[in-house]
This record gives C-alpha cells, sequence and structure tokens, in this order.
C-alpha cells in the first residue's frame, strides 16, 4: 500500500493505467490535458503498455473511444466542457451502440462568456444520454471511481459507457493523498473485458447502429439501453461491496454523512460536497443536526437509497452547481421527482451555488442550514436563492464601468 | 491547520514551491491539500498557490480567504491590487516577502499590524538555475515558520520533487531552502494553526435578489475597441527580452512569434519591442536565429513599469 499526494488528473491517470487500459483516444482541453500527458509520459517510459492516438477533435476522440470499445479492447479517454459538447452527438451514438469505455469528464462551466472553472452544466448536458455517470468528491474517489466504472459498464447486465467526473481546479489541480490500489489486487477486481458475442471483428463483420424507421423498433432499442442503465444501481452495490472487500473503501450510490438522526440535510454532488462535510461537523459541534446526502451516481439516479436516507427528515437544502436556464437547478428538479410520492416529504429548498466556480463559503453553508430551518418551522420554502452578495454585485458594476456598459447605452438607435 | 498562500508571477517556480511544501508536511506525517491557481495566462500573470496541512482530514477546499502565513516571491505584486496578496491578511497573519527593501518600508507602505519578514532576492539572482531559487527558499523559511517541518524532510522533499531537474538544481535548491531555514531560526513556530469561530455566531452573508437587467447591460460584452491597451501587461515581466539590432538580419521572426503582437517592425524592418505590452516570455528570444536577442532581468532597470 503506497499513499502519495497526486492531483485528481493525476488520480485519474492511476486508474486507467490500474484498470490496464489497452487504448487511449485523446484531444487536449484545459483543465484535463494533464491526464494525457501523465498517461503519454507512462507510455513513453515504456511504464504501461497501452496505445495511444491524437485524435483531431473530441467529435472523433469519442468514435474512435466507441469503435474500440466495441472490439473488446478496453479503453479510456478523457475530455472537459466545451470538448464534451462537441462531440455531443457522439455521446449519445456510442451510448446506443453499447460500447463500454470509461470518460472521465473534468468539469469546467461551459461559455458564454468563457471561463476555467468548473460547475457541473458541461456533465450534465450528457445526463440523458445513456452514459452512466459517477460524481466524485475527492481524488482518492477519483482513481476508486475509474476502476468501478470499468466494472459497471462491462458488466453483462449493463454494456455502456461510464462518466467519472471531477470538478476542475478544485480536484483536478489539487493534490490530496491517495492510496495507490495493489496492481494484483485491482487485477482480481476488474479481470479482461470480454464482450462474448456482441465483439465486432473485421474477419467477421457484424453491423452496429443500425437504421431502424417507423419508432417501434427504436422504442426498443432505446428502452432497453434505459433498462440497461437502471441495472447498473444493482451492479454497482455489489461491485463497491467487493471493492470495499478487497480495498476497505466503501463507496455507496448514495454518500450519508452524520445523516442518522439530522433534521436538515444538504443535498449536493462533486468536490464542494467535502466544503458541506466541513460545515457539517462544525455546525455539529454546537449541537445542531445536519448532515449531507451526496448522490455519486446520477445515472442512474438511485431513488431508492435517497427516499430511505430522507425518510424522518424536516428539511433538506438542495445545492445546484448547474443551472438549467429558465428553469432552476437541475439537482432540485431530480430530488423533487423523487420524493414526489413520498408521504410526509421533508421541505426542499432550492439553492444555486458554485457557478463557474465561485466559492461557497462556511458562512454560506451555514446560512442555508438557517433558512432551511425557518423553511421547517412555516412549512414553506422560499423561492430559489442564487449564492450572490451584495459585494459581488458591486465590484460586477465596477467591471462594467471598465467595459463601458454605460457609455454604449442607446447606440442602437443610432 | 495550517493554511499557507504563495503569490508569484507565472515561470517564478510557485507551483513547484508549493508542492515541496506540501510534500514536507506529508512527510512529516500531515494530512495535506496544495494546489496551484492560475488563469488562462501564464508567464509572468500574477498567480497564486496554496497548501493546507493538518493532522485531520481535509474537508475545506478551494482558495484560502484565511491565512496564517503569506509568501510573496515578487514584490511587485504587493502594489497590485488585482493580484490579491493582502486578502484576509490580519494582525496575526505572519507575511514572508522576498524583498531588498526592508520589513519596515513594507510594514508603512501597506500599513500591516502583523509580522512581517523578508528574505533577500539577491542570493537567488547570483544562483547558476536563477530565480526560481526564490520560490524554494521561500519554502525553507516558511517550514521554520511553522515549526512543524525538519530539515530531513524538508530535504527529502526537495529531492522528491526537484530530482528530475537534474543534481545541480537540487544542490542549489537544498542550499537556498536550508539558508533560509537557518535565516528564520529566531521566528520559528511563530505561523501557528489558527482556532476556527464557533459556528454559533457568523456573520450572515449579504445575499442579494439579482435585478433583471436587459442584454444592453448584462450581455458579457466589452463596449469599446481596444481596451487591452490600457492593460499593462508589461508589468508582468521578470525577465526583459532587448534586441541587440547589430545582429539583428531583419528576418522578423520575432515579429511574427511574438504572442501578444508587440514587436512591430520599423520602416527599415528592424524590430521594436513595446516594453509597456512585453510580457516578458521570451519567445522572441527562442525563435531569433541570430541570437540577437538577450534577457536581463527586469528588478531594478530604467524604465521598469509599474
Ligand atoms: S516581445 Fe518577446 S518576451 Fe515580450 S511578449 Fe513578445 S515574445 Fe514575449
Ligand atoms: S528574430 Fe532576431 S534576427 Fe529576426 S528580426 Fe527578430 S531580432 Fe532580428
Amino acid at each position: 500500500m503506497t499513499r502519495k499526494l497526486i492531483t485528481g488528473n493525476g488520480a485519474a491517470a492511476w486508474g486507467a493505467r490500474l484498470a490496464r487500459a489497452e487504448y487511449i483516444p485523446a484531444f487536449p482541453i484545459t483543465p484535463q490535458t494533464e491526464i494525457i500527458e501523465t498517461l503519454a509520459q507512462w507510455i513513453d517510459e515504456g511504464q504501461i503498455d497501452s496505445r495511444m492516438t491524437t485524435l483531431e477533435s473530441e467529435h472523433s476522440m469519442i468514435t474512435t473511444a466507441g469503435a474500440a470499445a466495441t472490439t473488446g479492447v478496453r479503453t479510456f479517454a478523457a475530455t472537459s466542457s466545451q470538448g464534451l459538447l462537441y462531440g455531443m452527438e457522439m455521446i449519445y451514438t456510442v451510448a446506443g451502440w453499447r460500447a463500454p469505455f470509461v470518460l472521465v469528464n473534468v468539469s469546467r462551466a461551459l461559455s458564454a462568456p468563457v471561463t476555467l472553472e468548473p460547475d457541473h452544466n458541461d456533465v450534465l448536458a450528457a445526463r440523458d444520454s445513456g452514459f452512466l455517470q459517477i460524481h466524485c468528491a475527492t481524488c482518492q474517489e477519483v482513481l476508486d471511481s475509474v476502476l468501478l466504472a470499468y466494472r459497471l459498464g462491462e458488466d453483462e447486465k449493463v454494456r455502456l459507457p461510464v462518466i467519472v467526473n471531477l470538478d476542475g481546479f478544485y480536484l483536478s489541480f489539487t493534490r490530496e493523498p491517495v492510496e495507490i490500489p495493489d496492481d494484483k489486487k485491482v487485477d482480481q477486481f476488474l479481470p479482461p473485458y470480454d464482450p462474448g458475442e456482441t465483439r465486432f471483428r473485421a474477419g467477421d463483420p457484424i453491423s452496429q447502429g443500425v437504421i431502424v424507421l417507423g419508432g417501434s423498433q427504436y422504442s426498443y432499442f432505446r428502452y432497453e439501453t434505459h433498462l440497461a442503465s437502471l441495472n447498473a444501481l444493482e451492479v454497482f452495490e455489489e461491485a463497491s461491496k467487493e471493492f470495499e472487500e478487497l480495498f476497505g473503501r466503501s463507496y455507496r450510490a448514495v454518500e450519508e454523512y452524520r445523516t442518522e438522526d439530522a433534521e436538515v440535510i444538504f443535498f449536493m454532488m462533486g468536490s464542494f460536497a467535502t466544503k458541506a462535510k466541513d460545515a457539517v461537523d462544525r455546525l455539529r459541534s454546537v449541537g445542531r443536526k445536519v448532515g449531507l446526502l451526496r448522490p455519486r451516481l446520477i445515472r442512474p439516479f438511485p431513488i431508492e437509497a435517497i427516499i430511505s436516507a430522507v425518510a424522518g427528515k424536516k428539511g433538506i437544502a438542495v445545492i445546484d452547481q448547474n443551472l438549467s436556464l429558465g428553469k432552476g437547478g437541475i439537482l432540485y428538479t431530480e430530488l423533487a421527482s423523487a420524493l414526489y410520492s413520498m408521504t410526509d416529504k421533508p421541505v426542499l429548498v432550492s439553492f444555486i451555488g458554485g457557478l463557474g466556480g465561485r466559492d461557497i463559503t462556511r458562512e454560506e453553508f451555514y446560512e442555508m442550514v438557517a433558512v432551511t430551518m425557518k423553511a421547517i418551522e412555516t412549512g414553506k420554502a422560499p423561492p430559489p436563492r442564487l449564492l450572490y452578495s451584495k459585494e459581488e454585485l458591486m465590484q460586477m458594476k465596477g467591471l462594467q464601468s471598465i467595459a463601458r456598459v454605460e457609455q454604449r447605452k442607446g447606440r442602437g438607435k443610432r | 491547520m495550517y493554511r499557507i498562500r504563495f503569490h508569484a508571477r507565472g515561470g517564478q517556480g510557485i507551483k513547484t514551491a508549493s508542492r515541496i511544501l506540501g510534500t514536507a508536511f506529508f512527510l512529516e506525517g500531515y494530512e495535506v491539500q496544495d494546489s496551484p491557481r492560475y488563469g488562462a495566462e501564464r508567464r509572468g500573470a500574477p498567480i497564486f498557490a496554496y497548501v493546507r496541512a493538518s493532522k485531520k482530514i481535509i474537508n475545506e477546499r478551494g482558495i484560502i480567504n484565511k491565512p496564517d502565513l503569506v509568501i510573496v516571491t515578487d514584490d511587485s505584486l504587493l502594489l497590485l491590487p488585482i493580484a490579491g496578496v493582502l486578502l484576509g491578511v490580519t494582525e496575526r497573519t505572519v507575511l514572508l516577502i522576498a524583498t531588498d527593501e526592508t520589513t519596515e518600508v513594507w510594514k508603512k507602505r501597506l500599513n500591516l499590524q502583523g509580522l512581517v519578514l523578508s528574505i533577500s532576492t539577491q542570493a537567488a539572482v547570483e544562483s547558476h538555475a536563477g530565480l526560481p531559487l526564490l520560490g524554494v527558499a521561500c519554502v525553507g523559511a516558511a517550514a521554520q515558520l511553522a515549526g512543524a517541518i525538519s530539515k530531513s524532510a524538508l530535504e527529502e522533499a526537495i529531492h522528491e520533487q526537484l530530482q528530475p531537474l537534474g543534481k545541480v538544481i537540487v544542490e542549489e535548491s537544498l542550499a537556498a531552502a536550508m539558508a533560509a531555514y537557518d535565516q528564520m531560526e529566531p521566528y520559528a513556530r511563530c505561523t501557528t494553526e489558527r482556532e476556527d469561530p464557533s459556528a454559533d455566531s457568523y456573520e450572515s452573508p449579504h445575499w442579494i435578489d439579482l435585478p433583471f437587467e436587459d442584454a444592453r447591460t448584462s450581455a458579457p460584452y466589452i463596449h469599446a475597441a481596444a481596451t487591452t491597451f490600457n492593460v499593462k501587461t508589461g508589468v508582468w515581466r521578470t525577465m526583459r527580452p532587448v534586441i541587440d539590432l547589430k545582429q539583428c538580419n531583419r528576418c522578423a521572426l520575432c515579429h511574427i512569434y511574438c504572442p501578444d503582437g508587440v514587436i512591430s517592425l520599423d520602416a527599415k524592418g528592424y524590430p521594436q519591442i513595446d516594453y509597456q505590452h512585453c510580457k516578458g516570455c521570451l519567445i522572441c528570444l527562442l525563435q531569433c536565429p541570430t541570437h540577437a536577442i538577450d534577457a536581463i532581468p527586469e528588478h531594478g532597470q530604467e524604465g521598469e513599469i509599474s
């Protein structure tokens, strides 16, 4: 057992290495590039026996990854943000091929305006594609999730590609202590991939991803893919149990942190959830009954695990690090629909925070608990709240004066 | 928990410095989180890095708002509000500056209440490896100030992080770090882990409901041309490219390759550098086929931009 300081990007590369990924189609984008740089260096030094191809775009990269996976080669790829969106046509397509591989996405908020720092609108744009999604909160979890993702996607009951998501900067460039699992044990957990009858071979041609018209066959294929995704809930449970036995780290589909007797819980995903843990510990130390619920799996969405975890809670502060423009927080919507059939539902309060990597301060976590407590008392949830301060708006106004917003007003009337 | 923030310019080796400090803490049995922060621009741009170290699991993330120790490897950043060096600095924050001015000057200039310490930039500049040594010297000082890192852990961390750069760099870095470690002995342990205020009393965030503003105001536009001209990226420079026109054959490669387009050609086809905007990346120097371009340290030069 070795414990080393590595970045989230380094952890993703270690995951690919330990999974013995054989093929790595690559295209660079900040903040992901360090992953393929690391793998390229290992290939160059002869430390891993993989083949890397640099492609001319993410669209080609995802096509290539899907095509390689149908031949039964264990395939790894990584992208981020605009790159994921550029390849989006193929994200949906390769999922329909039922080609299992792992795509690491390093979350970075989408343009416009352009930024480099994270939120989850990029990865959530792939939510309905058929890719499974595992979201990580620590560098250790990134490494372990890549291994779990292969087990999950390659399982006969599933056969789907998997996105492993980590936040740009907050994980990608941040070093934390990570235990590098023993490779023999990883081999035991993750034997070579055998696609069996679905393997594509040039010498034994088959057609994949065929055309169907009329809707009926289409419905069949799409719904089958949906059922495969739902199967992943059970497969994830099995795989994570085995993982825990071998490596001693437990990954449930939904992480529950100090929720046992909690009255208020935070519900959020990604690395900012560790900030919530910090706030939970501090609030607990002054006697507040708070906890955190963090879905690791976003697709499939672990509805039953969530319902059983929130039973008896009075209120939930849902923190969305994303925004569906014209609707609101995506996680809030997902959670609300999941809990609709429940009796004695907790009050849900919606917060939008951390867009474009904006920090969420400790005091803001405290305040979200206070707001949720008030909603419990009155039985009425306030409207969604953007975490944004008076000071930030003042700063914005300063920047707008540099950008000469005032001066140009009325310009169109000329 | 120790919360330590580094400020520097891209290219001064701050990422490596923060990693050496992080590694040294880790070797001493601490949980560690270290990370550099930079924008789209690298070399010369103000950047920062941070290190957290604690005996317990670290759940905090991101920018350190209330640092115990702030390290500045380029004193020009102290006068640049956008660099944010003084963010969250209180009377209990220790400020360590690589500077050739006295700490008294900085205390007065910035109206600082807390402990201000300095290490000289001279030794580092004179060394074979040049400026990046400043970062590692600051790490040596920080290790002593925190009092949690032994010389042997510091040495091992330097070896681990700098080995790939070769023996000379490792040896020079060790010498610079150990000298700073010894220099700071009178201040050993003056950087302490802060007790955080209880969750019972806190200042509520000043949240507001964002008002609607129409697209003339709220679209992300800059409503004027050539505004980048107002941003004097010349202040980013740590090294200044200087062209010896006698050696220049007017091939114009420097003019073509300069990423900021700040080398123009005069009527005779000779290159001219706009030092108000040259950020000091030295790409021109690497491109010049006749080696007509030299680099000199910016500090103390005539016409230094500030
Ligand atoms: S003039 Fe040379 S050093 Fe200055 S910005 Fe251009 S290429 Fe870089
Ligand atoms: S690259 Fe060198 S030789 Fe060519 S124009 Fe520039 S300074 Fe002169």
